[in-house]
């Protein structure tokens, strides 16, 4: 763990880089998945369906494939490029490679948030939505004032869940020019060969320091809401 | 995939039908109209001129069309990605057995040792295993690849496993050790089988994210699906970018979705045998757990 500790501040920038991106787009993932639950569970034909594909294309193909689209596909389709920018947010660099993790993250983790929200959904009994309803409330309304309230509290568990899997898909990240945890590690075991165990063990132990916590709650929310039955 | 469905208010007032059928009719032209607008963004970028013709006319580059697909599909999918699928699937199936019975024997040192090679490693990026494999134990990168995959879908599928077993009726584990069976022949003969059964979607699903995770593969220079798709449009040129993305995702998209057909088809079968052996009440999944790769085990009715 000797290059580790020597090059300290490298291994806080993968750090702060892989919260960064894991954080932006957590948050941009679970607006878009909640979202994209409320399309499938919507009244309105073409929003499920529209929901449905997304949902299922996604969700069955990679993230490395999803990265590889950002990064040729959208240039070639509709023009957009994302310019390389090198301002600095909360200690990281912003470059392509970070906002193509944001984005790819986003559209890709917001489908298993979407899953997961709809279980919950589908977890609450038809009568809350009729009762919505009768009471002249709108599908927005009865959505958000009555279904969800009571399915976030079931889906919480399994949402965690999907957010450590999110973390940890930062990972791919370091495959396409962004400088986070693995993209640290690779760096230092190609310039450090005699200590490539010691830096690999030390990035492991970055990334358990963010993702146990977060399973541990998991397990225990899951146990109050199992008593709550 | 075939989830069930619920859509809210089932049974609304002429007000909100009308409300609906406007909602719809709007959404519909917006829909079509950005579906347009990409098209046509598309069509004056050239993507319908002469992008797609690689893939069907051999004389666009030097190397021929049959190449192409035979690069596509024999390389990079049968002997990229489903060969890492192949042999990682059954060395999965067996370590996360081994780890099932570490979790429940009593020993209290080997129950700590799985405990922590659940946590450590489903808290580890897959990727992160894979680059160890290569930089500190040298190994190849199919062997990385497969290294990479077993030890987190180890952890993955022991716990999914382990959910599965708790959710059988308690009677079945009496049972056996009142027949006289040792501890480990009732995990190994009458839970563990019955647990698969119930299991199966949350399994089948973990396949699917298995053969996702083979793409990882690409980051650390081992051969498959997107190695070959990257190669092709570095050869063919930056044009064609977007024919072998789309072709890579309709590849990944298809064979997904066979895994899922095959799943379905499994589970009507074995929910069968489950009927007429009158194993009893058809125990419900625990909440959350297995659900975060869709709301697989409640779809039978």
């Amino acid at each position: 763990m000797g290059a580790l500790v020597e090059n300290a501040d490298l291994l806080w920038q993968g750090f702060t880089a892989t919260l960064l991106i894991s954080v932006v787009a957590g948050v941009l993932a679970f607006v878009w998945g909640v979202v994209l639950a409320g399309f499938r569970v919507s009244p309105i034909g073409p929003l499920r369906t529209f929901g449905a594909a997304y949902v299922n294309i996604v969700r069955n193909s990679p993230l490395t494939l999803m990265f590889l689209f950002l990064g040729g596909a959208t240039s070639a389709l509709v023009g957009i490029v994302i310019p390389v920018s090198k301002n600095t947010y909360f200690g990281v660099t912003v470059n392509n490679g970070i906002i193509f993790a944001i984005v790819a993250l986003t559209l890709y983790t917001a489908t298993f948030v979407c899953e997961v929200v709809r279980s919950g959904v589908n977890s609450v009994s038809v009568g809350q939505a009729e009762a919505g309803r009768s009471l002249g409330l709108t599908f927005g309304q009865t959505l958000a004032q009555v279904i969800l309230p009571q399915a976030f509290r079931s889906v919480i568990p399994p949402l965690i869940n999907v957010f450590v899997a999110h973390i940890k898909n930062s990972s791919v990240a370091a495959g396409f020019a962004a400088t986070e945890l693995v993209a640290v590690a690779n760096r230092l075991s190609n310039a450090n060969p005699s200590d490539v165990f010691g830096i690999f063990m030390g990035i492991g132990l970055a990334y358990l320091v963010i993702t146990v916590p977060l399973s541990i709650a998991a397990e225990q929310l899951e146990k109050k809401v199992a008593v709550a039955r | 995939m075939s989830a069930p469905r619920q859509v809210l208010y089932d049974v609304p007032g002429p007000k909100a039908i009308l409300r609906d059928k406007v909602f719809t009719a709007v959404f519909t032209v917006v829909m079509v109209g950005l579906l347009a607008l990409l098209v046509y963004s598309a069509y004056t970028r050239g993507i319908f001129d002469d992008r797609w013709q690689v893939l069907w006319d051999p004389q666009k580059g030097s190397q021929n069309a049959g190449d192409v697909w035979h690069a596509l599909l024999v390389r990079g999918l049968l002997e990229g990605t489903l060969k890492a699928v192949v042999i990682a699937v059954p060395i999965v199936a067996l370590t996360a057995t081994v780890l099932v019975i570490a979790r429940a024997s009593g020993n209290a040192i080997m129950r700590a040792l799985a405990y922590l090679f659940t946590h450590v490693f489903r808290g580890i990026p897959v990727l992160l295993t894979m680059y160890f494999g290569v930089l500190a134990l040298g190994l190849s990168p199919l062997v990385s690849v497969v290294l990479g995959l077993v030890v987190y879908n180890t952890a993955v599928v022991a716990e999914i496993l382990r959910a599965g077993i708790a959710a059988l009726p308690r009677g079945q584990r009496e049972a056996g050790l009142s027949l006289g069976l040792r501890p480990l022949s009732v995990l190994l003969r009458i839970q563990l089988p019955q647990a698969v059964r119930i299991m199966l979607p949350a399994l089948v699903s973990q396949i699917v994210v298995l053969l996702k995770d083979t793409s990882l593969g690409f980051i650390i220079a081992y051969s498959e699906l997107l190695t070959v798709t990257k190669n092709n449009y570095n050869y063919f040129g930056e044009p064609t970018t977007v024919v072998f993305v789309a072709v890579a995702f309709v590849i990944y998209i298809a064979v997904n979705m066979l895994v899922s057909r095959l799943a379905h088809w499994l589970e009507g079968r074995l929910s069968r045998t489950r009927t007429s052996a009158g194993v009893g009440d058809v125990p419900v999944a625990p909440p959350g757990g297995v659900m975060a790769a869709g709301a697989g085990a409640n779809t039978r009715a």
